[in-house]
């Protein structure tokens, strides 16, 4: 290992240390052979990439193909009854699992929660870039993008004590029979249960969670109409409502769509923050206010106790495997729509 | 030459810090036993470790991921023991080769938020509380519930009952209880260690119980009573079997303790709704479960669980009081003993627990 009192070695790899010879007839010498060893170089990263680019493929099938081998039992145990059966009872001898309950929770919770989540947002969008003086923009900007950064579990212990008893003594007490008492959707705030934690709160939290995506894209796409466009419409006399109406939306039309879409795709997936404020019942709810459950805090909830085999444990990854494909296809459908934005 | 010198340090430094690190383990003699499973005693587990660990050498790595979990692990032996609140029937304790042995036991209680009434004020019947929780009572001011109390000015608030969402050995006590005491239960939702209930909200673990139930007016739940008394809790009185009714503490929940039957398969005794006039009706024993076929490496690990849990029969039982857990009776340390020295066998065949 003594190479000191060897001969030098061909190539070095830090030439800018070696100190034999004059640097001009090193150099040349040493570009061939970086060409060489940099051709090599480039193979390997190419490789490497395409490996890290496969990776990905494969961990995704192998997810895929885990949620639906660990649900077949499930699957093939109740068939396509497990996913319109509203019960979920482990209890021993009396087994019975269906998925209706918590997909419908999923579903109407993330739907809730972007219908109170796109105003806002869309709100936060054209303030940030058509109202706000220059100044405040970029502080206002950082504020969502942080928003975005918070751990679900943040807001899922700030929605358990903050947000639930406000629900449930600034809403529901103080005048939930009052709106209860509206004809024709009077129904959809009639609850019997008073709890506070319910899929209105679940809702609420998602929509917090979610504005920061929506209204990133919307800022993003909006900043992408083209001066021209707005300063003819203000030419013409247009208001700022009509040229966001009549200009901005409809060029950024499909974009504000895939962003709310990528929301959705969130909201279907939360778990935690859901689990803490959601009432956890295996109920379908009739009422915003009442306690119900989705795929993701059921699979949160069941999953320690279930043993490793069990048709519980089947149905779980059943349930798994269901909340991948509505996922998927929401997120699908977000990339379909925001393809021609991201290209450009 | 610098080089070779550095490199033959290096290599020299290398020789003495895997000896360093010997030296370290021969001086201190610890050996870890890992375990997993059971939420419920893992208070008492934590602090036993904490107290046997310089006494016995022996260091406790307990993970408290479920009873369900701890059973799926020590099936899989990828640990040294599993912990469960529900015993496990003989023959899948069979299947799976594992030895069944109690540690502690612990009472649930029910809490209640209504303004106005003070702890342990509330008297409740098992069919009252079954009631409650099928969501079958509407309102506090309830006839049946004014005419047992009728000391106690109950507010109209309507009732919340509040479960533990997620799947627990609590939920499995509690549920045996009701499916005890009511036979609408029984044929409803069930026990097991999650049901599916009929009415109320669901919150996760202890904490969410509590606190769901503080934040709410009209909620009632059930907790472990530790974490009822350690956090002033409202609790209940409640009517046991023999028609008293009775409060939840120390001197009702031994008196329930010393009805139990041990001499069961796995030592499954079942302490939910005894008789006795001071028997608190819900209280039940947690368990450890032990290959009875610890393969060769492992038959250290089970060894020390055993000295691990011999030293907490022995030296453990304040700590489980203090905690208010109730500490085994001696009689039935000395059976969970013999079965020790009966079942737990190296691969050779020779009894591993000697003492």
């Amino acid at each position: 290992m003594e190479d000191d009192s060897g001969a030098p070695p061909p190539y070095s790899p830090l030439p800018e240390f070696s100190e034999k010879g004059p640097r001009v007839s090193a150099t040349t010498s040493d570009q061939v052979i970086r060409r060489s060893s940099g051709a090599t170089g480039d193979l390997v990263f190419a490789w490497l990439c395409k490996g890290a680019g496969l990776l990905v493929l494969l961990l995704l099938g192998g997810i895929i193909l885990t949620l639906f081998l660990g649900g077949l039992p499930a699957f093939r145990h109740f068939g396509l009854h497990f996913l319109v059966s509203t019960d979920w009872n482990p209890v021993e001898g009396r087994e019975s699992y269906g998925a209706a309950v918590a997909v419908a929770g999923t579903i109407l919770s993330s739907l809730l929660a972007i219908l109170l989540a796109v105003p806002l947002a869309f709100g936060i969008a054209f303030f940030l870039t058509e109202l706000a003086p220059q100044w405040l923009r970029r502080p206002v900007g950082i504020a969502i993008e942080l928003l975005a950064a918070v751990p679900s579990i943040i807001f899922g212990m700030w929605g358990l004590f903050v947000l639930v008893p406000f629900v449930q003594q600034k809403i529901q007490f103080a005048f939930g029979e009052e709106l209860a008492a509206i004809p024709l959707i009077g129904f959809l705030f009639e609850s019997s249960n008073y709890a506070g934690t319910s899929i209105f709160a679940a809702a609420l939290v998602i929509a917090i969670m979610i504005i920061p995506f929506i209204a990133a894209t919307m800022r993003d796409v909006f900043e992408q109409v083209p001066a021209v466009f707005k300063e003819s419409a203000y030419g013409l006399g247009a208001t700022r409502w009509e040229v966001v109406r009549s200009v901005v939306l409809p060029y950024t039309r499909t974009s504000v769509v895939g962003g709310i879409m990528l929301g959705l795709g969130r909201a279907l997936g939360e778990t935690m923050a859901v689990t803490f404020v959601i009432g956890n019942a295996n109920r379908m709810a009739g009422s915003i206010f009442d306690a119900t459950t989705t795929i993701a805090s059921v699979v949160a909830m069941e999953f320690p106790e279930s043993l490793a085999g069990s048709l519980k444990q089947s149905s779980l990854f059943a349930l798994g495997f269901i909340l991948f494909v509505i996922s998927f296809i929401v997120l699908a459908i977000s990339r379909w729509l925001l393809r021609s934005r991201l290209k450009a | 030459m610098t080089h070779g010198f550095n490199r033959r340090g290096l290599l020299m430094g290398g020789a003495a810090l895997p000896l360093a690190f010997a030296a370290g383990t021969a001086r201190a003699q610890q050996a870890t036993i890992t375990g997993a499973g059971a939420t419920f005693p893992r208070p008492v587990y934590e602090r036993w470790a904490q107290a046997g660990r310089e006494p016995l050498g022996v260091q406790l790595n307990y993970q408290s991921i479920g009873s369900g979990g701890g059973i799926n692990q020590i099936t899989n032996r990828t640990v040294d023991f599993g912990a469960t609140d529900a015993p496990l029937p003989a023959a899948q304790l069979a299947e799976r080769k594992l030895l069944q042995f109690p540690t502690v036991m612990g009472a649930v209680v029910l809490i209640v938020n209504l303004p106005g009434v003070a702890d342990n004020a509330l008297k409740l019947t098992p069919e009252l509380v079954a009631d409650l929780f099928m969501g079958r009572i509407a309102r506090w001011n309830d006839t049946r519930i004014a005419e047992l109390n009728r000391d106690l000015r109950l507010p109209a608030v309507p009732v919340s009952p509040v479960y533990r969402a997620d799947a627990s050995g609590t939920t499995f006590v509690f549920t045996t209880y009701l499916s005890r005491v009511s036979e609408a239960w029984k044929s409803g939702p069930g026990a097991a260690t999650s049901v599916q209930w009929p009415a109320g909200n669901g919150a996760r673990g202890n904490e969410g119980v509590a606190n769901t139930v503080r934040n709410t007016p009209g909620a009632i739940g059930y907790t472990e009573n530790a974490y009822a008394t350690v956090n002033r809790l409202t609790t209940t009185q409640l009517r046991n079997k023999s028609g008293k009714f009775v409060k939840p503490d120390n001197a009702t929940f031994m008196a329930a303790a010393s009805q139990a039957n041990w001499a069961v398969p796995g030592f499954a005794a079942d302490l939910v709704d005894l008789h006795g006039d001071n028997a608190w009706p819900i209280v039940s024993p947690t368990f450890i479960l032990l290959p009875t076929n610890p393969a060769a490496d492992k038959v250290d690990a089970s060894r020390n669980t055993m000295r691990f849990f011999d030293w907490a029969y022995k030296s453990g039982a304040q700590i489980a009081e203090r905690l208010e857990y109730i500490p085994l009776p001696e009689s039935v340390q000395n059976q969970v003993r013999a079965a020790w020295a009966a079942e737990v066998k190296t691969p050779a065949g020779a009894a591993i627990w000697t003492a």
